[in-house]
């Protein structure tokens, strides 16, 4: 045992991103073989993903960050991977929330419903790790690339008119977020004639001073890529539409693909301007402040008006992560350890939730999800209380922890000069969410049609016209649930934890140092070839 | 040179801002093709422009082109021809889904629209 951690641990930096590589290929290798095959390598390789995912964050709950450099390349000159607790924090969410949607998709026979559903969930793992675990800006841009592939064709996956109108939607949109992203790191490449996001942080602080307009320009072009990804106002249209219209599970795995954006500007825009960078540093944050608190409005108001479920369900993941971007502007190690907490919980739930959604949607029969009047359906008290459950930690009420995770933002934004404005909007935007969930529960679980009226529209194709609800899978969101529960009864050794997380993350000194002064490993062979 | 290549970059990001916001799939494409053009020659020029200089290191050469973006342009453009790809079938799926080829996709079935088509030519 203690001779695997040795070999393995070096290579804990590049292994979250081969694994789903490898097992995406094997997946499409045994493809004609037919779906138990797919299925048992693809959730044995997402399970192994997480073992590892939660070994990396033990390992670098140690202290020191882990530096892999590809091609045995020194830092500014060929691209590293960096694992520090941040980028394992997130390896863990992602890997947590792939086996959840995983085990849903194969007990429902949702990844059934269409070809290569395993090799492109495999491939978007990839892509999601690979962003996280970057340290170069270029290859951020290449794996944003490849999980937007991957989240093309899952988000098509199934087919259907709706599908397809919002998959072009967000096709183009990205494509254009892509260009833009170009233009800002080449601009960023020409002024500061690195890539290295460490290195990038350095030069900052040495730039003339006619450059830092340039540097600013792309700074905040940069931002609005990040935005779009992040869905930040008024680049949030394509969500609601794409989310909503989307397969259960695929939804619940891009949960996380908001949070991208905002791992993004976390990681690029606070060590590039940081409070090293002079005259350029927190360039971004009056923006991020102020567009996160007017999305967190439209979210309010878009859950309110909704009109089905899944698109409430959308429109709350855009609260969610309006909330923080809020709490990404504010400064300090209280507030991002407040943003982590949120963050983890912002993801479970929405994704417990729109698992959730699917077991509605089918116990209604035709009526779907739509919020209107319809028969009860099967297991409607087990249905319902998972609805309270999931209703209460998504708007943030207590005993839950959305409540905790609003309370510490707002708690370190005490010191703020806006804090009334922030306090405001979030405690309005809050109330009006438990309107809408109110809402739409009363109309989906109390607001139902008498059981004598007309069997002719009881809209289920079975011979008595009740619906068949299958609770295969429902495991997974018992899981994704108990995590908010977990959160609370946890709460003071896990906010130690985000603490020690924040406080690494926000150290840019020593992730700059750790960087740029990691050595390649010693070559015995090399001195032979000179 | 410099002034030239600035005018072209410039020229071709609008006219590709322009067709992106057209309100059909294949403008729509053309302008993301246009715009991704321009970006990698954008970025290529972020290099510093030069001529005639080799970018891998030779023998008894000074003079060098920086290298690095041009790798970048390289990988830029094999993504952006991916990107295009995909887009153009998704387009077309969407044309053969939706029953017309508008972005915003109001959707009217083909035989409705040849219908109408085929009923004011003949009248």
């Amino acid at each position: 045992m203690q001779y695997l951690i040795e070999i393995v641990s070096p290579h804990l930096p590049i292994l979250p991103l081969l694994l789903p590589l490898m097992a995406g290929m094997l997946v499409l290798l045994v493809a004609n073989k037919g779906i138990t095959w797919q299925r048992t390598i693809s959730l044995v390789a997402t399970l192994g993903l997480f073992v590892m995912a939660i070994a990396s964050f033990t390992f670098s709950l140690e202290g020191s960050i882990q530096i892999y450099a590809l091609g045995n390349w020194q830092a500014p000159f060929g691209i590293v991977m960096v694992l520090d607790q941040l980028s394992a924090l997130m390896l863990v969410l992602v890997a947590l929330l792939a086996v959840t949607a995983l085990w849903f998709a194969i007990r429902q026979n949702i990844d059934s419903q269409g070809a290569h559903f395993h090799p492109l969930f495999q491939v978007q793992l990839f892509g999601l790790n690979g962003a996280f675990l970057t340290g170069d800006l270029f290859n951020l841009f290449v794996f944003f690339e490849v999980l937007l592939l991957a989240s093309y064709g899952l988000l098509l996956h199934g087919g259907g008119r709706h599908k397809t109108k919002a998959g072009l939607h967000y096709v183009v949109l990205n494509l254009i977020g892509s260009t833009l992203f170009l233009f800002a790191v080449g601009t960023l490449y020409g002024i500061l004639g690195t890539l290295n996001i460490a290195d990038m942080g350095q030069r900052i602080t040495q730039l003339a001073t006619e450059d830092q307009g340039v540097v600013a320009v792309a700074g905040l072009m940069l931002l609005l890529v990040f935005g779009l990804k992040a869905a930040m106002f008024p680049l949030y249209l394509w969500l609601p539409h794409a989310y909503s219209h989307t397969t259960a599970p695929v939804a619940a795995l891009f949960a996380i693909m908001t949070k991208v954006g905002l791992y993004a500007i976390i990681r690029v825009h606070g060590t590039l301007f940081g409070e090293q960078a002079g005259e350029l540093a927190g360039i971004h944050t009056p923006w991020v402040l102020g567009l996160g608190l007017i999305t967190l409005i439209m979210a309010a108001m878009g859950a309110l008006a909704a009109k089905f479920l899944r698109q409430q369900i959308a429109y709350l993941v855009l609260a969610s992560v309006a909330t923080l971007l809020i709490a990404s502007a504010l400064p300090g190690v209280e507030s991002l350890a407040a943003l982590l907490f949120y963050l983890i919980h912002s993801t479970f739930i929405a994704a417990g939730f729109f698992l959730l959604a699917y077991f509605i949607l089918q116990g209604r029969g035709q009526k779907t999800d739509q919020l209107v009047r319809a028969y009860s359906m099967p297991n409607a008290i087990l249905i319902g209380s998972f609805f309270v459950f999931a209703a209460v930690a998504i708007s943030g009420l207590p005993p839950l922890s959305g409540f905790f995770g609003k309370l510490l933002i707002l708690s370190s934004a005490l010191e703020h000069p806006l804090f009334f404005g922030i306090l405001a909007v979030v405690l309005i935007s809050g109330l009006l969410m438990i309107i809408a969930l109110a809402k739409s529960g009363s109309q989906i679980f109390y607001h139902i049609l008498k059981k004598e009226a007309d069997h002719s529209i009881r809209h289920c194709n079975t011979h008595d016209g009740t619906c068949q609800l299958s609770l295969a899978g429902i495991g997974s969101v018992v899981i994704l649930f108990s995590i908010s529960v977990w959160l609370v009864v946890f709460a003071h050794p896990t906010h130690k934890t985000l603490n020690s997380v924040a406080q690494q993350t926000l150290d840019r000194t020593q992730y700059q140092q750790q960087v740029l002064n990691f050595t390649p490993i010693a070559n015995s062979r090399k001195e032979l070839v000179e | 040179m410099e002034g030239l290549i600035a005018l072209m970059i410039g020229v071709m990001t609008a006219a590709g801002v322009f067709l992106t916001l057209r309100g059909r799939t294949f403008p729509v494409v053309l302008g993301l093709t246009l715009l991704a053009y321009a970006v990698n020659v954008f970025l290529f020029a972020m290099g510093r422009l030069q001529t005639g200089v080799p970018a891998v290191i030779r023998e008894g050469v000074t003079q060098y082109a920086d290298p690095l973006p041009q790798a970048l342009v390289l990988t830029a453009i094999v993504i952006a021809f991916g990107m295009t790809a995909f887009l153009i079938v998704l387009a077309l799926k969407a044309r053969s889904e939706m029953g017309n080829d508008h972005v915003d996709g109001t959707h009217q079935p083909i035989d409705e629209i040849s219908k109408k088509q085929s009923y004011h030519s003949k009248h």
